[in-house]
């Protein structure tokens, strides 16, 4: 693992603009939150709070051209890609408006005009997929990146094993990223892995790896960039492990019978948000009036995307079957 | 020209990786080895290995690679050795490819192609002899096609590649060796339609890739006895043109569907409810059904035979229909 403070201290506009992305994730997701006990959110609802410092780091390494495969817990990776937060919000209540019309949901964000390719809910599906758009790029000569969120649980699915071989084999442009929370939903780490050096797993596959803090934005920045530049530089994949905490249930359905509190305190102590603050202060690169600047900003951001989603008309019930193929049905098929 | 369906096939590969640069084949030995069936064999040669892939025994992770480069604009052909192997990929083809352009409200496409071998006869035992393609044509997002002649050997990859949506192709492995007569300019077939392979008035005869030969047999048979079956080739099994199946049975009165699956929750049990939703007046028998016994595919001869429809079966079924039983 990178030493804690390897990270320089950034410049007074990037640590802002850090900090203003972790808080939006962050007060978004708590809105939402509230919106699921208010039933204008349903269904499955995974929120990423405390573990802001990883998407927010790595998105930091990548570029427009590049492309970006995420998990079921994917809110923030898509808003800091750029889908806006209305059209995010509009999702999640299922709103024809919505970055996938609403057919998806929390966990099928989509948004092909960013090459943000979900929000993906089967554990681990997502690698092939990501293998896959990487070997295009390599098919057609693109210099991209593809980067692959996936969380621990991912680990021990035979499409991880598979995935970091192929990538591999073929000298793919992957950056693998591990959002270990040390949970699969419920099941500690220590209780599904056998080996917990995941920088060890890479190995045998012949991948290039590093295991960072995830909850320290600037090193998690620092590494992504690292991991980024190999990748780009067409080096083959790599697999960057960021250990964070989820501080939140797995979903709206978990009385957290298998964690003790204390761990969860424990944790919180360590929360990425006052973390990178005390950092920026400590540098005096940070006043009282620039959060407050951002929190109106993040607020702002969360009404307007909540107004938008209320007022966004439900897709007709006549279009239900659209989107299944092209076609109607599937019909043509003609001879070319 | 004289020639196999094996060679029909490659045909096509290589017409398909000539003329579209996004086009590419990957899979297990399709490369070096030449296929499991010698499909392939040669197009290393001719197009490189960037084009031709050969993978790892990772059904998942290729065939998923295989969704994610046609998402990115490419016209992938992946290969599965069998189609008992592509349990090993199910979540991939069922839950990214069919489900892909639904759930992210109609953004993402994929035209992927995946090519597999199906059903038995060669006795190769359980594990390498299922037809499942009936469980893929429950799913709605994919489309399934079944190619039983040679002309549609050669003609059917060049519409599943042209299709926007992931287009799976049912290789029977016992039509490989099939010969016949193919025009010198055979090209693209429609992926739409059913066809009608021999006309006929007493009955209809439903079937499929590697069964449609044994209806045709059976409709020979049943010939020299004076019953004239109809023989329709379903060719796509989604989506079903229930058009043709209802066509021809209102015009025979009766039908029997060949299925080389499983008749329990059956493809050959849509055929027969779709004909009792929209002909059931037209209808002066029950549908009758000829699948394969309700059992894993034996290793032995006699069992294996005796586990499949088979021309006897289906003439004696169709005759039953006809009061000649």
């Amino acid at each position: 693992m990178s030493e804690p403070g390897t990270a320089a201290v950034p410049s007074r506009e990037h640590g802002l603009a850090l900090l203003s992305d972790m808080l939006r994730i962050r007060r978004l997701e708590e809105r939402c939150a509230e919106l699921y006990g208010q039933g204008k959110i349903r269904g499955f609802l995974h929120l990423y709070i405390g573990e802001e410092a990883v998407a927010t780091g790595a998105m930091r390494a990548l570029r427009p051209e590049d492309a970006i495969v995420a998990t079921y817990r994917e809110h923030g990776h898509a808003l800091l890609r750029g889908v806006p937060a209305a059209a995010l919000m509009a999702e999640m209540f299922g709103k024809a408006t919505g970055c996938s019309r609403g057919r998806g949901g929390s966990m099928h964000l989509f948004d092909a005009g960013r090459r943000f390719y979900g929000g993906n809910a089967i554990v681990a599906g997502g690698l092939p997929l990501a293998v896959g758009l990487a070997l295009a790029d390599r098919l057609r000569d693109e210099r991209r990146v593809t980067a692959c969120f996936f969380g621990d649980g991912a680990l021990a699915e035979g499409e991880f094993h598979e995935s970091l071989n192929l990538a591999a084999l073929w000298r793919l442009p992957v950056l693998f990223l591990c959002e270990n929370n040390l949970y699969a939903m419920g099941t500690a780490i220590e209780r599904h892995q056998a080996q917990l050096d995941l920088t060890l797993k890479a190995r045998g596959y012949a991948t290039a790896a590093e295991s960072v803090d995830g909850m320290d934005v600037l090193a998690v920045e620092a590494a992504a960039r690292r991991a980024a530049e190999y990748v780009r530089a067409g080096e083959g994949p790599f697999l960057l492990e960021a250990k964070t905490y989820r501080f939140r249930a797995h979903s709206a359905y978990d009385p957290e019978l298998y964690r003790p509190k204390e761990e969860v305190e424990r944790w919180k102590q360590r929360d990425p948000i006052p973390a990178l603050e005390a950092t920026l202060r400590a540098a005096g690169l940070l006043a009282d009036e620039d959060v407050a600047g951002i929190e109106r900003e993040a607020a702002r951001e969360v009404e307007e995307a909540v107004a938008f989603a209320e007022a966004s008309p439900w897709e007709p019930v006549e279009d239900l079957l659209r989107d299944v193929y092209a076609t109607p049905e599937g019909r043509g098929g003609g001879a070319p | 020209m004289r020639t196999t369906y094996r060679e029909a096939v490659r045909m096509a590969l290589r017409e398909a990786l000539a003329r579209d640069p996004r086009v590419f084949l990957m899979g297990e030995d399709v490369g070096r080895y030449g296929g499991t069936y010698a499909v392939s064999r040669g197009l290393l040669e001719e197009f490189g290995p960037e084009r031709v892939r050969d993978t790892p025994l990772s059904e998942s992770t290729f065939v998923g690679a295989g969704i994610g480069a046609a998402m990115a604009g490419m016209r992938p052909i992946v290969e599965v050795m069998t189609v008992n192997f592509s349990l090993l990929c199910l979540d991939q083809i069922v839950n990214n490819a069919a489900l892909l352009r639904h759930m992210s409200g109609g953004q993402v496409a994929v035209p992927l192609v995946i090519r597999m071998a199906t059903g038995a006869g060669r006795q190769v035992a359980a594990q390498h002899s299922h037809s499942l393609e009936g469980w893929y044509a429950h799913i709605p997002g994919i489309k399934v096609v079944a190619p039983a002649t040679i002309e549609d050997a050669r003609g059917m990859l060049a519409a599943a590649l042209a299709d926007p949506d992931p287009v799976l192709v049912f290789e029977h492995a016992a039509l490989y060796g099939l010969e016949g007569e193919l025009a010198e300019d055979a090209g693209p077939v429609d992926i739409a339609r059913a066809a009608v392979r021999r006309p006929g008035r007493d009955v209809s005869l439903v079937a499929y890739g590697g069964t449609l030969g044994k209806a045709l047999a059976a409709a020979e048979a049943l010939a020299r006895e004076g019953v004239e079956a109809e023989v329709l080739d379903l060719r796509v099994l989604r989506p079903l043109d229930v058009e043709a199946i209802l066509a021809s049975v209102r015009r025979t009165r009766r039908a029997v569907v060949v299925d080389e699956g499983w008749r329990t929750g059956s493809l050959s049990a849509e055929v027969s409810a779709r004909i009792m939703e929209g002909a059931f007046y037209d209808l002066d028998a029950p549908v009758a059904r000829v699948c394969s016994a309700e059992v894993p595919i034996p290793y032995p001869r006699h069992l294996e035979e005796a586990a499949l429809p088979q021309p006897e079966a289906i003439a004696a079924a169709a005759r039953r229909l006809v009061g000649h039983g």
